[in-house]
């Protein structure tokens, strides 16, 4: 059942680890462009940003195949970058204009992409978790062979709802993988003072679910687990639940003051996990980019993200038309 | 003295039954625990058992009878030493065709239902339905048509459905489109939601509408709000529907309507059908219909038989009220199971010289405003009847709107006749007196026709 710890190092490609160096430096421009424009008030509300946990989704997005579907809570952002949508729509989308990707009406919280097979962006605390498994059985019933990754944190895994969703995805043999993306904090409450185990890939066990726990920060390692869990669901196994242990270097949301934790925690885990430092050393070490070529890719990404700012600033706000429409299709 | 043996009461709501099957005859020793026929009530096959021991003396009630009214007599057991001679019976009908219904709930009159030209063609034959068989036949119909329609729930399946709604569902179209769930209301309408995310349509039924509070939060922030969160470009079709609504002596936890609690809320339709008409044609619109549905039913109707017309796809739109009689004198709005007592003081109404016109709003949202007010204005009076909670009631907003609307043909306050501020009793005497009854709707026709 429960196995511990997979740690697969697979012979990988300098192109390869191009590719997921940009991806998750990508989101971690965006995401602190995000913050500066919230700092701007350009963006409102609740905002919540995915800094330190890139691998996450960049590794399992490096698992997943076309017509897979996956969905998340309200810490979204990155989990759309990941599946190919447009950095343009996200940021509209924070600054609530009209070429965001709900057209300004969703917020951070609330994105979607029929395309990408995204579906949200989820504001309520594991309100996800049943959905993603009901994708599933969409998926299922079709008798199509693609999976559904589920993403939840380790605050989100003790809510009834999921356990309730465990239950059916192990009786119905649903292909979904429950990702819990664990970084430690519920918000403020670390998971020591919320979670009477601490181990979540040995939450499914009950229900005769497998699961494996992963070093959320290696972005190689998530993938082959990633990869693993991936093979289970598609040979009709029926569900995983794949623990990502990982971290948050920002607060829960821009207006967390993170008085639950030390500066001296959070800059231990900056100085020797980085995700992204990971792989820049690889890559520099192997010889597949020099300090130059990294710079160059950097300057590149942010000129990207400098332009969803842009136009995200520039999108006008919703035609005040808008208020009514698509209540009902 | 012998003992009679009464046709028992095997759910909460049963008023008659058949008996199906004498598993004893006449001369018969039998003891107590041993089954002695077997009862079918609309919901369920039931074996019944002696409680007594002694010797089957008379069966009373012929194999196979139907309708057998809830204590009735069925048969007469003699103690030792008794025989048909000696024993002292107490009167017992000699047929079944004679017995009454004794403990049975109030009966409405039963009001010729005239369907509204609008729903059918002129020379349309109808058969008498049960609005538990024409909800059945709904989902039927649509499961033939649409491969991606499928239901979901407790007991839906292999049991036939908590309520029958659902008997034969699982024979014709098997587990995969008709999946029984473990009783976790909050995961499986969670469930529902993701598979009409992901392009299928899911039935969801309630064992009861009081369970569907365990999934509020899927029903509310995933179905209804998804479609504008996305800017139209994914949203939940769905139907969650089930019976909602006091049933009989369930006590508070169970005996609540929601009909308002639902048509707050923007992204949702609501539906609540009184006729079994209505409720296969606009079962059949809200399956087809591309948002999410809240069909609620009500099981004190489920057994009740109604006309449907004999038209393949009968479907009657959402937001269409009906009106089904016409009046001068004042307009009664209603819906769901509100509309027997307001059909029924319509007719009483009759004999005493005032006219109601009654209208069935059918949908809670949208609400067909229109034909509320276009009776208002005729009538100049108004009565609201339902039987939810009275506070922010579907008759407090139907009251507001006619004040906005109609205000200058008013000749009385609108009065809204609800349910009791109070959570249900179980206390027969108090649970009457917590529902609505006809004489309440009758009082508040005199009241605001000054008579």
């Amino acid at each position: 059942m429960a196995q511990k710890k997979t740690k697969a190092k697979a012979n990988i490609s300098g192109d390869e680890l191009l590719k997921y160096y940009r991806e998750m430096l990508l989101i971690r421009r965006f995401e602190e462009k995000a913050g500066q424009l919230y700092g701007m008030g350009q963006i409102g509300g609740f905002c919540h940003l995915y800094i330190g946990q890139e691998a996450v989704v960049v590794g399992l997005e490096a698992a997943a195949k076309e017509g897979d579907s996956r969905l998340t809570s309200y810490r979204d952002h990155a989990h759309m970058l990941a599946c190919g949508m447009d950095p343009n729509g996200v940021m509209a989308e924070l600054t609530g204009r009209r070429d965001g990707l709900s057209k300004g009406k969703g917020g951070s919280m609330h994105m979607f992409s029929k395309e990408k097979r995204f579906y949200g962006g989820h504001g309520i605390v594991a309100a996800q978790v049943p959905i993603g498994a009901g994708l599933a059985l969409a998926n299922k019933y079709k008798g199509e062979d693609t999976v559904s990754f589920t993403y939840f944190g380790d605050g989100a895994a003790n809510q009834g709802q999921v356990y309730e969703s465990f239950n059916m995805a192990a009786l119905w043999k649903l292909p979904v993988i429950f990702v819990v993306e664990n970084n430690q904090y519920a918000m403020g409450t670390s998971l020591q003072r919320a979670a009477s185990t601490p181990d979540f890939y040995t939450r499914g066990e009950a229900f005769g679910i497998t699961g494996a726990s992963v070093d959320g920060m290696d972005v190689l390692a998530v993938k082959a687990a990633g990869e693993l869990a991936v093979a289970h669901c598609r040979a009709g196994n029926g569900p995983y639940v794949l623990e990502v242990k990982t971290y948050r270097y920002r607060g829960h949301s821009m207006s967390d003051p993170a008085k639950y934790r030390t500066r001296e925690e959070v800059q231990k885990v900056k100085d020797n996990q980085d995700p992204i430092d990971m792989i820049k050393e690889m890559l520099l070490q192997g010889d597949h980019a020099s300090a130059d070529d990294l710079k160059g890719i950097d300057k590149e990404i942010k000129k990207t993200v400098q332009a969803s700012a842009d136009f995200a600033i520039a999108s006008p706000e919703p035609d005040i038309n808008e208020l009514y429409t698509d209540i009902l299709v | 003295m012998a003992i009679q043996i009464l046709m028992p009461a095997l759910s909460p709501t049963m008023e008659e039954g058949t008996l199906a099957k004498w598993l004893v005859k006449e001369g018969d020793t039998v003891e107590s625990g041993q089954v002695l026929a077997e009862i079918e009530t609309d919901k369920a096959t039931m074996e019944f058992e002696a409680i007594d021991d002694g010797v089957v003396g008379k069966l009373l009630v012929s194999e196979g009878s139907e309708n057998v009214a809830v204590n009735t007599p069925i048969a007469v057991i003699f103690e030792d030493g008794e025989d048909s001679e000696s024993a002292v019976i107490a009167d017992a009908p000699a047929t079944v065709e004679e017995s009454q219904p004794s403990k049975a709930a109030p009966q409405p009159a039963i009001v010729a239902a005239p369907i509204s030209m609008e729903d059918v063609p002129e020379g349309t034959t109808f058969t008498s339905t049960t609005v538990r068989e024409a909800l059945r036949d709904a989902m039927a119909e649509e499961m033939r048509s649409n491969e991606n329609v499928f239901l979901m729930g407790e007991e839906v399946a292999e049991y036939q459905g908590a309520y029958k709604v659902s008997q034969g569902l699982l024979d014709e179209f098997g587990a995969k489109r008709v999946i029984d769930t473990p009783i976790t209301e909050h995961g499986f309408a969670g469930i529902a939601v993701g598979a009409a995310f992901g392009g299928l349509n899911p039935i969801v039924e309630f064992m009861t509408f009081n369970f569907a509070m365990q999934a509020m939060d899927q029903i509310i922030n995933s179905a209804a709000k998804t479609l504008y969160m996305s800017g139209g470009q994914m949203g939940a079709p769905m139907v969650f529907r089930g019976p909602n609504g006091a049933a009989s002596r369930v006590g508070a936890q169970h005996s609540q309507c929601y009909a308002a609690w639902y048509a707050h809320i923007p992204g949702l339709k609501v539906v609540m059908p009184y006729s079994a008409a209505d409720a296969k044609g606009l079962l059949k619109s809200a399956i087809r219909d591309p948002n999410p549905v809240i069909f609620l039913e009500n099981e004190m109707l489920y057994g009740r038989s109604f006309d449907v017309p004999d038209i393949d796809d009968f479907t009657v739109p959402i937001g269409k009220a009906k009106v089904w009689r016409e009046g001068e004198d004042v307009t009664l709005v209603s819906f769901g199971i509100g509309m027997q007592y307001a059909l029924e003081a319509a007719e009483k109404l009759a004999e005493e010289g005032i006219s109601a016109e009654v209208v069935d709003l059918r949908s809670i949202r949208p609400i067909d405003y229109d034909t509320v007010i276009a009776s208002v204005k005729k009538t100049n009076r108004c009565v609201t009847i339902e039987e939810g909670f009275p506070v922010a009631s579907i008759g407090n907003h139907l009251s507001a709107i006619i004040m906005e609307r109609a205000f200058d043909y008013l000749d009385a306050p609108v009065i809204n006749c609800t349910g009791k501020d109070v959570p249900m009793p179980y206390a027969a005497n108090l649970e009457k007196l917590a529902l609505i009854t006809t004489a309440e709707v009758i009082s508040a026709v005199k009241t605001v026709t000054y008579r």
